[in-house]
């Protein structure tokens, strides 16, 4: 399904792999959609007029507090200059940052890297 | 925290009665840390634990021993206080401070009297068993409970307070209740000539009878009734049971047999203190007198309590001395208030008096002799008044300069105390004893949220009455601290939802991106302004909520049109309008529930509701749906949902008009009218009210020359009756009021806010509601009726608007990458239906798939 096409050392030191997901014209502007990816689901959300020019974000799909993958679902906001996605079903905050939680800081989020690469909607794997 | 272990480095502290003052002291002694010191051993006579006397009549009314308990069944246990129930203390021997109990002896070195009081039933020949059954204690209650299962007419003696309140039981239980009272008018206590007969008269109208200036001589056997009561002039009255309210004793006999001193009418007299003669031995509550006196209101009662834990405490206290016996309540529905001095005994004291024999309403404002300051009030009928009036009285604030203005009707602009009249003294809160003053510390301290102020002084969580002031005085505080009232919908937006529906509206705004820019902050928005804004627009302009630049406003519900569950899949709402349906349209949708195994539910909006749905299939589900004639039921959003009917004339023999007819016809016109919150309808055929109209935000009900409108009702977490709007209006009058209403309300109210909530926050009430929709008072008339044709014409099933768009559909995949379902998602099997898998359930299914 997605293979690996570029690997490249991150100045960390850790090796990323990129793994193309799906195609530019599968996201939905300013909000989100979700990707399969070896067992994981990848929400993506799209923000083409992102004030710091990032237009990309990957973050887990499953909403901690409910066990429900409802993630990629939620509404795109900012809060005190933070982006973030509410959870549709209990409306809690996660940073698109680094899948921190607003409200309940041991509740957090995975994050990727991504990228567009041409058409080709991009995570970074280790 | 266990107060066991060491008791030998305790003093012991003896608790007589668990009333709701006895309790209170308990809950008082451990709010103030005195348990350290204190081995606390409490004595009740009754089996029950303390429980609220005030709300007794309720017992009747649905409620259980246990809910009118004043605390869970563990509080004394889990503090480590000794509560022996059902043992009756018989004797203090002062000597060697013991109290003797039909269990035995219990050594106190402090012991306080809370023994309450109990009914008095004068001496009447006769009087025995059912005729002679009294109003107190939970007992009493299933002994009058159990009196009138075989009884028609039930009569209460005493036609005070609590009287009434008696009355109110009885006629709860099915009984055709009567008070009998010795003095000329109700309420003798509390109310003046002409309150009592506003309060007569009201009570008659709800078919309790009132015979005054009766005194019973005698009771014997009956003719038509079990019993007969005679009077002392010749009348009599028939009845089958017979309650007597005619006041009560202090229960001072412990007191009186251990030698402590006892007041000339009864009671255990105390001082400041709520000491006794006894300097080991305190009295609160309605078994102790000070200064002559016996307070039978709970309110004092909680302040002895108060002071007496205090002093345990080792805290300073406040001394007790006297307490208003101002009281306002509900006496068979009916508001009664009574302020201080209320029959204008105070020489040189003044009256003014308002007067309504139409509606039975009577207020009394008593004035000193100099026009300065309040001294009483009475007021029938309406207790909106009472809160302004206590606060003049007990503040002694100078009166305006027409005193009268403070009884007159609102409508015409009385002067409401402002919060800032207010001395620091002024009692806000009276159930937590929590002054103005305190409210001014808490906004010192920095809290600038009124939930917060509630927590921190608990003003306002007792019975709530004061929430209205409270506001006033924490908002008013805060402006006076410089500290802005934020009413802004967000960090985004500095404007209330009213002021960004006329924006859009005037300026023809028609995305949030040039709303956001032209009057907000930032790029982005957030979920509360997205979707506020979404749904104005909606409101205005009625496009499709799938257009991609409206698509990032909604909630998943409104994105995906269905109802988000807690495992993340959907539930389907079609709209049967009216709740009519034909047998293949129910066919067609079961046929559909099954193919896709929807776990299928009737709804409280007569429909059916599909649940299980995951996003990929919705589509499909839907395509099925539509070929089958059925649209969208906007259950996921904040618009018009069902209206609901009875069969109405056309089957019914006593329906007056179509009902069924006039719901198809209401709901085809609204549906599709996004608001800012949900909206229900119903259409009743009679004034039998089968649809249940007046639970819901606009109801309908059929008269014998129209269409009654009820508006402004709710069900659910907070029920308020629907207000009768109009009458007797033909179809198009009916249509043409709804239209305005409706469009007033999605102009002015508050996002998320009913029309029951939006009601009541409207200033000028009904009656300004009236003159905008019936009179056209603000000459919007015109324009709310065309914005509402708009809507209106601009319908479209937004299902089929996205059916026929394929990129719109493509946002209905469960991956955008992968053709499969969200394997996370498991059901089992319940009553012959699917239903989400509980968490420990997840274990007995097989996951092989996913395996590795």
């Amino acid at each position: 399904m997605s293979q690996s096409n570029a690997v490249r050392k991150e100045s960390l030191g850790r090796v990323i792999h990129w793994r193309a997901l799906c195609s530019s014209h599968d996201l939905v502007a300013n909000s989100g959609v979700v990707a399969w990816h070896e067992g994981a689901q990848v929400a993506l959300f799209h923000l083409p007029d992102a004030a710091n020019g990032k237009t990309l974000y990957a973050i887990a799909n499953k909403d901690p507090k409910s066990g429900a993958n409802v993630i990629g679902r939620g509404i795109v906001g900012s809060l005190k200059g933070e982006l973030v996605i509410a959870s549709p079903l209990y409306k809690q905050h996660f940073r698109l940052e680094d899948g921190a939680c607003l409200e309940y800081p041991e509740e957090s989020l995975q994050v990727w890297p991504v990228r567009l690469n041409g058409d080709a909607v991009e995570i970074g794997v280790e | 925290m266990s107060s066991s272990d060491f008791p030998s480095s305790k003093a012991n502290l003896v608790i007589v009665g668990n009333g709701m003052v006895g309790h209170h002291c308990v809950e008082q002694l451990v709010g103030k840390g005195a348990l350290a010191s204190f081995e606390v051993h409490v004595f009740g006579e009754e089996r029950q634990r303390a429980y609220d006397r005030v709300h007794l009549s309720e017992y009747f009314g649905g409620r259980d021993a246990e809910s009118l308990a004043m605390c869970d069944a563990d509080f004394y246990a889990s503090h480590g206080v000794q509560l022996h129930l059902g043992v009756q203390v018989l004797e203090i021997d002062r000597e060697r401070k013991e109290v003797v109990t039909s269990a035995g002896r219990q050594a106190y070195d402090q012991l306080i009297l809370a023994t309450g009081s109990y009914p008095f039933v004068p001496p009447i020949p006769g009087a025995e068993g059912n005729s002679r059954l009294v109003y107190r204690t939970l007992e009493d209650l299933d002994a009058i409970r159990a009196a009138a299962a075989n009884a028609r007419r039930g009569v209460v003696v005493g036609g005070g307070l609590l009287g009434l309140e008696a009355a109110n039981a009885l006629k709860s239980l099915g009984l055709e209740a009567h008070v009998v009272e010795f003095a000329p008018r109700l309420m003798p206590v509390q109310l003046d000539a002409e309150g009592g007969a506003a309060l007569r008269a009201q009570i008659e109208a709800l078919g309790v009878g009132v015979h005054l200036s009766r005194a019973t001589q005698e009771i014997v056997s009956g003719e038509e009734y079990a019993y007969r009561m005679n009077f002392q002039d010749g009348e009599f009255l028939e009845t089958d049971l017979i309650v007597f309210s005619a006041g009560i004793r202090p229960q001072d006999a412990l007191g009186r047999s251990a030698g402590l001193e006892i007041a000339p009418r009864g009671g255990v007299v105390i001082d400041g203190q709520c000491k006794t003669s006894d300097p080991a031995i305190y009295a609160i509550g309605e078994c102790a007198s000070w200064n002559g006196s016996v307070f039978g209101l709970v309110a004092p009662g909680y302040g002895m309590a108060r002071g007496v834990a205090a002093q345990l405490a080792g805290e300073p206290h406040e001394t007790f001395a006297g307490a208003d016996m101002s009281t306002k309540l509900k006496l068979l529905g009916v508001d009664v208030g009574s302020i201080g001095d209320a029959h204008g005994a105070t020489p040189g004291a003044k009256s003014y008096r308002f007067i309504d024999e139409a509606n039975s309403a009577y207020r009394r404002l008593v004035v000193s002799a100099d026009g300065k300051r309040v001294l009483g009030a009475v007021l029938v009928g309406d207790n909106s008044y009472y809160d302004t009036l206590l606060q003049y009285a007990q503040n002694g604030i100078k009166l305006p300069a027409d005193p009268a203005g403070l009884i007159l009707p609102l409508s015409d602009g009385a002067p409401a105390l402002g919060a800032d009249a207010l001395p620091d003294t002024a009692t806000i809160c009276s159930c937590h004893n929590v002054t103005k003053g305190a409210v001014c510390c808490a906004v010192d301290a920095g809290i600038t949220d009124l939930g917060e102020l509630k927590a921190q002084t608990k003003a306002a969580t007792g019975c709530g009455g004061c929430s209205a002031l409270l506001k006033q005085v924490f908002e008013h505080e805060l402006s006076a601290r410089g500290v802005a009232v934020d009413k802004s919908l967000c960090e985004h937006f500095a404007h209330t939802r009213q002021e960004l529906y006329a924006i859009v509206r005037v300026e023809g705004i028609r995305s949030f991106d040039e709303l956001l820019a032209k009057h907000g902050r930032g790029h982005v928005g957030c979920d509360i302004c997205k979707p506020a804004v979404g749904s104005i627009l909606a409101s205005c302009w009625n496009q499709p909520i799938t257009d991609p630049l409206l698509i990032p406003l909604q909630d998943t519900n409104d994105t995906f049109m269905a109802n988000m569950q807690k495992n993340g899949t959907y539930s389907i709402v079609p709209r049967i309008a009216g709740g009519e349906i034909t047998p293949d349209r129910l066919i067609a949708l079961g046929a559909v529930a099954k193919k896709y195994d929807l776990y299928t539910k009737i709804t409280g909006g007569q429909r059916i509701d599909l649940f299980g749905a995951q996003l990929h299939q919705l589509p499909d589900i839907w395509g099925e749906l539509i070929e089958a004639g059925f649209e969208t039921g906007h259950a996921y959003g904040k618009s018009l949902r069902t209206v609901k009917s009875c069969v109405g004339s056309t089957w019914c023999r006593y329906g007056v008009q179509d009902s069924v007819g006039m719901a198809l016809h209401l709901e085809n016109r609204y549906k599709g009218l996004r608001s800012p919150h949900k909206i229900k309808f119903a259409v009743s055929g009679c004034t039998r009210e089968c649809a249940e109209a007046q639970s819901k935000d606009v109801g309908v009900i059929a008269t014998d020359k129209g269409w009654n409108l009820y508006v402004c009702g709710n069900g659910g977490m907070r029920p308020r009756h629907a207000e009768l709007f109009a009458t007797d209006l033909d179809d198009d009058t009916l249509v043409r009021y709804i239209d305005r209403f409706l469009m007033f309300y999605v102009q002015t109210a508050d996002k998320l806010q009913r029309t029951s909530v939006w009601r009541e926050s409207l200033e000028g009430g009904l009656d300004y509601l009236k003159e905008v929709i019936i009179d056209d008072s603000l000459g919007l008339a015109a324009e709310l009726e065309s914005q509402m044709q708009h809507v209106v014409d601009s319908y479209e099933c937004e299902w089929a608007n996205a059916i026929a768009d394929p990129e719109k559909l493509k946002r209905f995949r469960t991956f955008v990458n992968d053709g499969r379902g969200d394997p996370d998602i498991h059901f089992v099997r319940e009553r012959e239906q699917r239903r989400p898998a509980r968490a420990h359930e997840l274990h007995l299914i097989p996951v092989a798939e996913e395996a590795l």
